[in-house]
């Protein structure tokens, strides 16, 4: 009898995870490389790129951050923080092999099956690489599956482009087109492109809008300034897709939080597409 | 559905036979407002009409606990109590089913799962007051969310019994139960069910409320309403169908941590602040159109009926005089009695 109950599952239960590794990506924002704590959960739990999990320190709180990692990695979770609240401030506090506490993977994520054969443009502002990278390093791990794939980054200087050692190196590779842009270069050592990201638009060559999907993730006020060359390249607009950010309280379309009219951001969401924001407003 | 009868001047012993199941808690009188409170069904005021916190609160308590955290281990804490609540309208019994469908599907949130499956309702038929507006809404009678109901027809209620808990629940008291319903009794029920239909007051079509919604997205009324509003978030606590909730941890005596659960109102200017500072409702008229989406288009838009049971609280409750009949009534260019219905009118 006893071996084969099975416990009603509570959705809010939390998953212990060890910290593994961490470092800082700039000045306010860290790498966390987490580990669920037993095996058997960390290659269990699988997730899609776009995803997000619900972090938790107890007496601290929980809150949703972007996976960056890629499932096709699996065992590991990656998440770059940026400090900003009561939590991620304990979170910076936490020293390596430190336990946090965590939940999901929710939402819908990238339609990677719709994706696939299409080309790739992805672009990035600020802390947007952190969700995008997920998918980047998805289709780079599964490159035969995608055409042409462009990363476009922009930051503010140097120092606030995150990953961008691993960025620098991947253009070396011929199957990926990387395109990094900074506003600014206060320390005179960067030789990749300076000004704005959408000034990158003009070396997207000879792809065909209709095979290509776009995501983009960034500070609010860039998308309508990206959004507006990608229209110029005849990109669909159900082809151009966001991972966008709410305050939730519980990642399972609950709490109330992340709601936009009739949707959830947790669940219908992160990732919606420039029609949906056309559609349902508020999203942006 | 089976039918049977109990004289009204059983009902209390019935009732105090349930006790057997669980705690039967009932609405009494406050000051001249009604509560829910578990005491001798003598007590329990039949006349009572709506409640200033509707039913919601045994479902999704204002505040509880979640787990508690100690020894490196998280132990929840689900209430298992059983409960009977007697005296639920027909509004509230369609605010409860309107909770299901949020807290029941997709994820089951196991807090609201386990005290609906260890609570009966009894429901009672009533009559509306000028506030009422539950016929709007389609929600003046209910043909599931109960276990049992009953229906006031003079000297006898129509006991309705709704679920295979509901047959247990009437036996408890089979000896107090009358099992044949005569041609008398439909006859009787018919003609209340007309009565009662004639009595409502408020009376607004809602239909057509999605779209209106839609291309009243940048109606001046929303800047008007946000002007009024007070942002006290009571419409949320007193509405039958929020849910909105916020989480927070405490330490409590003992190195023990704890994880509360509680009420949250989207009329809060903190609902939709992120980290860094950024609000993504920074204006009191975008979070009013929030809620009045939410209660009026975005539900119906998917289920064909909206999230607004027709209560009349938000009517009774709000300082300022917006409530879902106001809202819909100004949205649609009719007369509104309110303070700020004139200026908006003025301005319009």
């Amino acid at each position: 009898m006893q071996a084969n109950q099975v416990k009603p599952t509570n959705i809010f239960t939390m998953d212990k995870a060890r910290i593994v590794r961490f470092y800082d990506l700039t000045r306010d924002v860290r790498f966390f490389q987490v580990r669920p704590y037993t095996l058997d959960m960390a290659y269990m739990m699988d997730y899609r790129p776009g995803q997000f999990m619900m972090v938790s320190i107890p007496g601290v709180g929980e809150a949703p951050f972007s996976i960056s990692s890629t499932p096709s990695r699996p065992g590991l979770f990656e998440f770059g923080i940026r400090k900003m609240g009561v939590l991620t401030e304990k979170l910076f506090e936490l020293k390596a092999n430190s336990f946090i506490w965590i939940r999901g993977p929710y939402g819908n994520g990238f339609p990677i099956e719709k994706m696939k054969g299409h080309n790739l443009i992805i672009v990035m502002g600020g802390l947007g690489a952190v969700p995008l990278r997920s998918l980047l390093l998805y289709a780079l791990d599964n490159r035969e599956d995608f055409g042409d794939i462009y990363l476009l980054y922009g930051a503010r200087t140097p120092d606030d482009m995150l990953f961008r050692d691993e960025y620098l190196s991947m253009k070396q590779r011929d199957d990926v087109k990387v395109l990094l842009t900074v506003d600014s270069d206060p320390t005179g050592v960067w030789s990749e492109d300076i000004g704005v990201v959408t000034n990158l638009f003009s070396r997207i060559k000879g792809i065909d809008p209709e095979m290509t999907y776009v995501a983009v993730c960034g500070p609010p006020v860039m998308y309508k300034y990206v959004i507006k060359e990608l229209i110029k390249m005849e990109i669909p607009k159900h082809q151009i897709l966001m991972s966008l950010e709410r305050r939730m309280k519980c990642g399972v379309g609950k709490c109330g939080h992340c709601a936009i009219g009739y949707i959830y951001t947790c669940i219908d969401g992160p990732v919606f597409t420039y029609w949906d924001v056309i559609h349902m407003k508020e999203l942006i | 559905m089976r039918v049977v009868k109990l004289k009204k001047k059983n009902l209390v012993p019935f009732l105090r036979k349930l006790e057997e199941f669980g705690e039967v808690w009932g609405p009494v009188k406050k000051g001249d407002r009604y509560v829910y409170a578990h005491t001798d069904p003598e007590n329990f005021d039949l006349k009572a009409l709506r409640t200033i916190i509707p039913p919601k609160k045994f479902f999704v308590p204002p505040r509880f606990r979640m787990f508690t955290f100690k020894e490196d281990e998280w132990n929840e804490e689900i209430d298992t109590k059983k409960r009977i609540l007697f005296g639920l309208h027909p509004c509230d019994i369609h605010g409860i089913l309107i909770l299901d469908k949020l807290f029941l599907s997709n994820y089951p949130d196991p807090y609201y799962k386990t005290r609906r499956e260890n609570t009966a309702i009894i429901g009672l038929s009533c009559e509306p007051d000028d506030k009422c507006f539950c016929k709007s809404t389609n929600t003046h009678s209910v043909e599931e969310g109960f276990d049992l109901a009953l229906s006031d027809i003079g000297n006898e209620y129509l006991v309705w019994i709704g679920s295979s808990l509901g047959d247990d629940l009437q036996k408890m008291g089979e000896d107090l139960i009358d099992e044949d319903v005569t041609e008398a009794d439909i006859k009787k029920y018919i003609e209340w069910r007309k009565k009662r239909d004639g009595m409502f007051r408020t009376d607004i079509d809602l239909t057509a409320m999605p779209d209106i919604f839609e291309i009243s997205y940048n109606s001046p009324i929303w800047e008007k309403l946000g002007e009024y509003c007070l942002s006290c978030g009571q419409c949320s606590m007193v509405c039958p169908t929020c849910n909105c909730y916020d989480v927070e941890d405490n330490y409590r005596v003992g190195s023990e941590i704890e994880r509360n659960r509680h009420w949250d109102s989207c009329m809060f200017r903190e609902y939709s602040l992120v980290a860094g500072g950024h609000n993504f409702r920074e204006a009191r008229s975008e979070r009013l159109k929030l809620f009045y989406t939410h209660k009026l288009a975005g539900y119906m838009s998917i289920f064909g009926k909206p999230a607004c049971v027709g209560c009349g609280r938000c009517a009774d409750t709000c300082p300022v005089g917006i409530n879902v009949p106001n809202v819909a009534r100004a949205l649609k260019g009719e007369k509104v009695d309110a303070i700020w219905a004139k200026e908006v009118k003025d301005a319009g």
